[in-house]
């Protein structure tokens, strides 16, 4: 308090003086606070910032033995090669595409799940079934995709197995690249679905009960009160959720990706996202300039509809915006 | 969402005065069986894997993937720890950095937590920002991998699987909603007593914060248990020793990898138990976490439900 009338003061008596003696005198005066951040903003420093100035790969015909800033320049050139064999493209589509399915279907099961949930009067079924349904969440890609390999292997796959001694015929799945779109939709919900519902179950969970009770002595029946007061209820939670997806429609899942397609180039074409092409790019081709340049295009799109989604949302419901 | 409001929330209830009627016995009954054919389908796969790793090589490549092991066999157990040092470098090297990240990662995430929800702390916007833009905008993975190998000289070194899963901007988002739960007047009540800013936070605010500490945790425990992706860049064969999710990408992936491993047994490639190896090695890294999931699935379940919603 003593300190604070004596920065006023000194606020009338020298003006110009001010602002930089305010500054250090802001500092001293937090420096526990600033020192408490100070490894997370060293973190963010470290593998976050300094990458950055990296991105002139995108721009170079980069050469590893000399470093970035000695490989030669070249411009758009990598950005118009991708662009131009459509390579660009491709990974755009598949991404958004994917992304776009997962969060529809994705968000609706998860709704279905505990909207039902809640319906269920027994309390053991209500735990056990979210217990056994968030499982998936808690398991590495890696071991998903053994589990699929488990499951369609064509010669000792579960299902490979049932559909034959059912006297049908089992598809080659891991050479038919339009199978795998569902494939991995349908892994992508299994592993999903669990913890999204648990999300809004406690949504639901938070709504007032008398609501609903008093529905129910006015006669209205579990589909309507679902309709009239569960859903509008759960509007606003559907809204940010979806919202925050929206922000990261051309981020992909690359751990999901990868380990179901990993280095098939049979099934590239419908399987290929921004983040596998990459990795392969970097890890398998050594072609730092071309996984750099996909990256930055990512980076720059993804940065660009965050920015307009929240602009937008702003405009129309500030509560719900982002920043 | 208040945690006090958490509490206060049951869950919904319906009377059972009221007499059921068609279309609440029609949702209940395909509640019931809708949701437990997915539950259900949600963990067959796991008790697949564990009976396969118990059946034998050849029974596989007669009949496939069963729900019951076939013809019982041990075997790809005892060839994995006929030369166990694999297998438990690669638990020495997880449960290690899984110790030591969560540890430290809790410390770090929970204190910027603290010290960016303080509405007296001029900065925490500022800071807030540069730490919330690294999620809007990042450099991409291939420079992220340049700087990481040639500038900061972390190629084969567990340094570089163990830093970059410290923390997050979206835990110290998800922590600084927790905090923010917590009255203010326990940190005014701290300053009044003139206790320092760190003083308030560990002694005052940790204490109070048990269940986001634990969410928080687990988050970045599943994390480190569940790394193979920074092992994959980083780690090449030079390194003995790999974490458990890495070992088995590379026993499912790599014939090779599955040889060296048992280089020591001796065995020719022929007579590889291949499938059944693949099975008890997911057996085995997944294995602790399939043990502790009945107990930490509650904290996860409980954080989730304050913190992941936003309001």
């Amino acid at each position: 308090m003593q300190l604070d009338l004596q920065a006023k003061r000194s606020k009338v008596s020298a003006p110009t003086l001010v602002h930089k003696e305010k500054f250090w005198y802001k500092i001293s005066r937090n420096r526990t606070l600033l020192l408490m951040c100070f490894p997370a903003i060293l973190f963010f420093f470290i593998f976050s910032y300094m990458p950055m100035p990296g991105t002139y790969i995108a721009f170079t015909k980069f050469n590893y033995n000399k470093g970035i800033f000695a490989s030669p320049f070249i411009g758009w050139k990598n950005f118009q090669f991708l662009f131009s064999n459509g390579q660009l493209l491709l990974l755009l589509r598949n991404t958004v595409l994917y992304n776009i399915v997962f969060i529809l279907l994705g968000n609706f099961l998860q709704v279905v799940f505990a909207i039902l949930l809640n319906e269920v009067m027994s309390k053991w079924f209500k735990k056990t079934t979210q217990s056994m349904m968030f499982l998936p969440y808690f398991i590495s890609d890696v071991l998903v995709s053994l589990l699929v390999y488990n499951l369609i292997n064509y010669d000792y796959g579960f299902i490979s197995d049932t559909v034959r001694s059912a006297g049908g015929v089992m598809p080659k799945y891991y050479s038919m690249p339009g199978a795998w779109p569902f494939i991995i939709v349908l892994v992508n919900l299994w592993k999903g679905t669990g913890y999204g519902t648990v999300i809004y179950f406690a949504a639901i969970t938070s709504i007032d009960t008398s609501m609903l009770e008093a529905a129910k002595v006015d006669g209205a029946n579990g589909f309507q009160r679902i309709r009239y007061i569960l859903l509008p209820c759960l509007k606003p939670t559907v809204v940010i959720l979806l919202l925050f997806a929206v922000g990261g429609i051309v981020k992909g899942n690359f751990g999901l990706f990868y380990n179901l397609v990993g280095n098939n180039s049979l099934l590239f074409n419908t399987t290929d996202i921004i983040e596998t092409y990459v990795y392969r790019a970097l890890m398998n081709n050594f072609n730092f300039s071309q996984g750099s340049a996909v990256g930055l295009f990512q980076s720059v799109v993804g940065f660009a509809i965050v920015m307009v989604a929240n602009g937008v949302v702003k405009r129309i419901e500030p509560e719900y915006s982002l920043f | 969402m208040k945690v006090k409001e958490m509490q206060k929330n049951k869950p919904v209830f319906h009377s059972t005065k009221v007499k059921l009627d068609v279309s609440d016995r029609t949702i209940r009954g395909f509640t019931y069986v809708f949701v437990s054919i997915f539950a259900i389908l949600c963990i067959i796969p796991f008790w697949m894997i564990i009976a396969s790793s118990f059946s034998t090589e050849a029974a596989i490549r007669r009949s496939g993937f069963t729900l019951w092991p076939t013809n019982f066999s041990t075997f790809s157990y005892s060839l994995i720890f006929r030369s166990p040092d694999q297998m438990i470098g690669a638990y020495v090297v997880t449960i290690l950095m899984t110790l030591i990240g969560t540890t430290v990662g809790l410390f770090v995430v929970s204190m910027t937590g603290y010290a960016l929800q303080r509405k007296d702390f001029p900065f925490r916007n500022g800071i807030s920002f540069y730490i919330y833009f690294t999620s809007l905008f990042s450099a991409g993975l291939v420079p992220f991998y340049y700087l990481m190998v040639k500038v900061y000289g972390l190629k084969d070194s567990y340094w570089a699987v163990l830093l970059p899963l410290l923390m997050s901007p979206w835990l110290i988002i998800l922590m600084k909603n927790y905090v923010k739960a917590i009255p203010h007047e326990i940190t005014e009540s701290g300053k009044i007593d003139g206790a320092g800013d760190f003083r308030i936070f560990w002694s005052l605010i940790v204490p109070s914060m048990t269940p986001a500490l634990a969410t928080i945790g687990l988050f970045l425990a599943l994390g480190y248990w569940n790394e193979w992706y920074y092992s994959s860049l980083f780690l090449g064969s030079q390194v003995t020793y790999r974490p458990l999710q890495y070992q088995l990408y590379n026993i499912i992936n790599k014939v090779a990898a599955l040889k060296n491993s048992l280089a020591a047994t001796q065995l020719v490639l022929d007579d590889l138990p291949s499938e059944t190896l693949k099975m008890a090695t997911a057996t085995l890294a997944t294995g602790p976490i399939i043990l502790l999931y009945p107990f930490v699935q509650k904290y996860f379940v409980a954080g989730l439900t304050v913190g992941a919603v936003k309001g």
